[in-house]
């Protein structure tokens, strides 16, 4: 009995700790700190109790979002509607914490082996799923072998064509074989695992449990209406605790103006923001009043690539010149707001593999007229435009439909291009038929597109110069042999200090090279209701502990 | 009569299988393929991975082979599983018509019981202020862009003043609600739609009135009632009104189809999960068997539209024979 109460304080303690000195670090449950905790938590109880601020349980978040979920298989999902969701009612065997490092999450453990051909994997006793039945080692077995079944849809097989095979050792231990080091192969397991003993008689394509998922997770499955919501409620035996929201909305809103307008309305409790949004339409009283914005560096770049078999890209030169005379800052402020940072390199900047050493070149037009003439290019016939050996310095950069952001991004470069001697044409194709007609079969001069990125740095299916047949993401054709062998490196070793002296080096090959015209990192720009407490920026943003996010009892809005 | 619609029937089918292997042809050829969605250019998801789901999706076998096998589902109504989420393509276009059809048929009722007079009341007061004003008001209605319209009704109406839902078509208690409660929490979630979309659609109507309704009344019958006498309310309503509608109702019948149609614009602004937002889906997903799906019972039931109009015609008009 006592050691219940003692979790209920400690699990208090830990939300207070949050308000008031705005710290989320576990404390390390030693004796002595617990009876401190206690007494600090007492002390602040106290106090908050007096506020009326007390933590607790309850009420309802309601998202506003423009996609609705596909599926709710979570291998089979790939679009970041069913991502999110997903990611509510299911676990993987590890996650990234706030600081983007990887922890265990239904494993409690893992070894990987000194050869780094072998990973074991111990599992959380104890964990159910929310129909009840007990998840074990059987149900990760079973969702490896449908994520390598040539007859599932899914699009993840490709981190586990590395594995040799795997093997349950016990309900609670089962040891992954490689078939050789691949490093990146350890966070590919914060795949959601999914329930043998409810799939395995199903075709996972078809099967009814993709709109009545049974996970693991902090939330349970309630409703989807096709086209309006999907409902969660809190799982209050998860593993990590009971979430302190009761129950979770996620409405669909097609239309970015419709979606505003129900989050001005407050039936929309958290969305995210454009840029134009962030600084003028939200910058009121009411807003501010009734709100928390926040913003940090979201998991992607926006980057203009250049086709490197086009003769006019060969010379480093040449490339190195376009990184001169286009301006990044004038990007940023003219495109985000001011809502982004510089980008040098392929990497998340908040984490290890994200080399601060190297910097960005300065805007300097004069430089890059000087680096062109060096290569070459030299205004002949006097119309502004510099020609080589016959051929006009003019090009065309292709960019998908319906991203305003690039178009805009694109008319800057276009603009500054021109005060150099070079001309840029821009050339806007709808989203399919750009990937199918133009980038899968290399039929572009340059292209401006963004990177999301997951949080293994491994970058092989970009960067590696065997990467270039159709349909494969090294699109510009871009080789260089360091690069390649480091790559390799990279896979084959577990030791994340030795991995971030590779990718550090990586990146400033890259920005050597400039095989890509490293443009920004946008911001992240969530909006939230003020009535929600306890949100915390970290590296990995603000979602990592949303389960402990709540309202307090006074504030909360749907009540039962 | 019976022999005459059998071979319009077999006419229709055939026509149908010309719409469907052009329809089918074309989607196929333009340009984009389901897998480029789906991955989303996720460089975790391999050429070898796309290739596969596209292979378990058929979509390598050879373009009439895959029509044929289309068209063997087709023949016992099966429009085959949606390649967005697996389900049963007559099951999402099923769960989608109602909502749809429910604002159209009301929008539509609207724009009779508001287009008709404002159209007799025009060929009535031909050229007078009342005439040009209502010219101009409909006028407005057609070309003000629904988008624009939407936003700034909601703007007011539902963030400013709070009166309406803003967007949707249940509130988030719904399931709470009781009998009662449910018919008024939708219906208010329906009344900004359906005014805005009648709004767009009064200029039609109401012009199409006043034009017949002009003809009409310049017709000999007409100035033969007027010269038995009878009050100018019996000219209009008894003998003007009921020719000068024929013509209207012909343009009904040819707005069936859009019944079920919707419109992707309105229903994406109001969040309503229509058919038209179902159809712009499938089409950026290039959601082919949802695609042929709409196109199909659209066009099927605009053949019967023309067919049933075509029967009715000979059925209303003495002077037409069906042979």
């Amino acid at each position: 009995m006592k050691k219940i109460t003692d979790n209920i304080l400690a699990v208090r303690f830990k939300r207070t700790a949050f308000l008031w000195y705005g710290i989320s670090k576990t404390e390390i449950p030693t004796t002595e700190n617990r009876l401190k905790s206690y007494r600090k938590a007492i002390f602040l109880f106290t106090i908050l109790f007096l506020l009326g601020f007390t933590p607790d349980y309850g009420d309802t978040i309601v998202i506003g979002s423009i996609g609705e979920p596909r599926t709710l298989v979570p291998i089979l999902a790939s679009d970041s509607s069913s991502g999110t969701i997903c990611g509510l009612i299911f676990n993987g065997l590890v996650k990234y914490d706030k600081d983007l490092n990887l922890v265990g999450d239904l494993a409690e453990k893992w070894e990987v082996s000194q050869d780094g051909l072998e990973i074991t994997f111990y599992l959380r006793k104890e964990i159910k799923w929310h129909d009840g039945a007990p998840f074990t080692s059987k149900d990760v077995e079973f969702t490896y072998k449908s994520l390598i079944d040539p007859n599932v849809r899914t699009p993840y097989g490709g981190d586990f064509q590395m594995v040799k095979n795997l093997k349950v050792i016990d309900d609670y231990t089962l040891k992954v074989f490689y078939k050789e080091p691949f490093s990146p192969g350890l966070a590919s397991w914060g795949m959601n695992i999914i329930p043998a003993h409810l799939l395995e008689k199903e075709d996972l394509n078809t099967t009814k449990f993709t709109r009545n998922p049974i996970g693991t997770g902090p939330y349970k499955f309630k409703l989807w209406k096709t086209g309006e919501r999907v409902e969660l409620v809190s799982n209050h035996d998860y593993f990590e605790g009971r979430p302190c929201i009761d129950g979770y909305i996620y409405r669909i809103i097609p239309d970015t103006a419709t979606l505003f307008l129900e989050l001005r309305a407050q039936a929309v409790d958290y969305t995210s923001l454009t840029p134009i949004q962030y600084r003028r339409q939200t910058e009121t009283e009411f807003f501010k009043k009734n709100f928390q914005r926040f913003n940090f560096p979201s998991f992607g770049y926006a980057y203009m690539g250049y086709n490197l078999s086009d003769p006019k890209f060969k010379d480093v030169n040449v490339r190195r010149a376009i990184n001169y005379a286009v301006n990044k800052d004038e990007i940023i402020k003219g495109v985000l707001l001011g809502l982004g940072r510089i980008s040098t390199g392929p990497f998340i900047p908040e984490s290890w593999a994200y080399n601060k050493d190297v910097l960005p070149l300065e805007y300097n037009p004069k430089k890059a007229r000087e680096l062109l003439r060096e290569a070459g290019w030299q205004d002949q016939d006097g119309d502004g435009i510099l020609e080589k050996d016959g051929m006009r310095f003019s090009f065309t950069v292709i960019t998908n439909q319906g991203n305003d952001e690039r178009k805009m991004a694109l008319e800057i470069i276009q603009r500054r291009l021109r005060e150099v001697g070079i001309e840029v044409k821009i050339k806007i194709i709808e989203w399919s038929a750009f990937v199918s007609e133009f980038i899968d079969k290399r039929r572009f001069e340059a292209v401006l597109l963004g990177w999301g990125l997951s949080l293994d740095p491994d970058m092989y299916d970009i960067w590696h110069s065997s990467k270039i047949k159709e349909g494969e993401f090294n699109f510009i054709g871009y080789s260089n042999k360091e690069v390649d062998r480091l790559l390799l490196e990279g896979r084959r070793t577990f030791n994340q200090e030795e991995r971030r002296r590779i990718y550090h080096r990586i990146h400033e090959i890259l920005y050597e090279d400039q095989p890509y015209l490293f443009l920004y990192v946008p911001d992240a720009l969530p909006i939230l209701n003020s009535r929600f407490k306890g949100i915390e920026v970290a590296p990995s943003g603000i979602g990592y502990n949303f389960i402990k996010w709540f309202v307090p009892r006074s504030e909360q809005r749907y009540t039962r | 009569m019976g022999k005459y619609i059998f071979n319009r029937i077999i006419g229709l089918v055939v026509l149908l299988l010309g719409i469907t292997i052009i329809t089918f042809s074309v989607i196929h050829i333009a340009p984009g393929r389901p897998t480029d969605l789906e991955a989303q250019f996720n460089p975790k998801v391999s050429m070898e991975a796309r290739e596969r789901i596209a292979h378990l999706y058929g979509l390598d076998k050879p373009l009439g082979i895959q029509y044929i096998e289309w068209l063997k589902r087709f023949a016992r109504f099966d429009f085959g599983i949606s390649f967005m989420d697996s389900r049963p393509v007559m099951q999402k276009i099923l769960e989608r018509i109602p909502i749809t059809l429910t604002i159209e048929l009301f929008s539509i009722i609207l724009i009779l019981l508001i287009g008709i007079p404002i159209g007799v009341g025009s060929a009535v007061k031909e050229g007078s202020f009342y005439d040009r004003f209502m010219t101009v008001f409909v006028f407005i209605g057609f070309a003000v862009p629904t988008f624009w319209l939407s936003l700034i009704l909601m703007d007011f109406i539902g963030v400013r003043w709070g009166i309406l839902p803003i967007s949707g078509i249940k509130s988030l208690e719904f399931e709470k609600f009781g009998n009662f409660e449910k018919i008024i929490d939708m219906s208010k979630h329906l009344i900004l739609p359906v005014l805005v979309s009648a709004f767009g659609g009064l200029a039609g109507i109401s012009r199409y009135m006043r034009s017949s309704m002009l003809n009409v009344l310049k017709q000999d019958y007409i100035r033969t009632a007027r010269a038995k006498g009878l009050s100018e309310k019996e000219v209009l309503y008894k003998h003007a009104l009921k020719n000068a509608l024929l013509p209207v109702v012909t343009i009904l019948g040819l707005s069936v189809p859009g019944l079920i149609g919707g419109s992707v614009i309105f229903e994406s602004i109001f969040s309503i999960p229509g058919m038209g937002r179902l159809f712009y889906e499938s089409v950026m997903a290039r959601d082919y068997p949802v695609i042929m799906g709409v196109l199909v019972i659209g066009a099927a039931l605009t053949l019967l539209g023309n067919l049933l109009a075509d029967i009715s015609y000979a059925a209303v008009d003495p002077r037409i024979k069906l042979e």
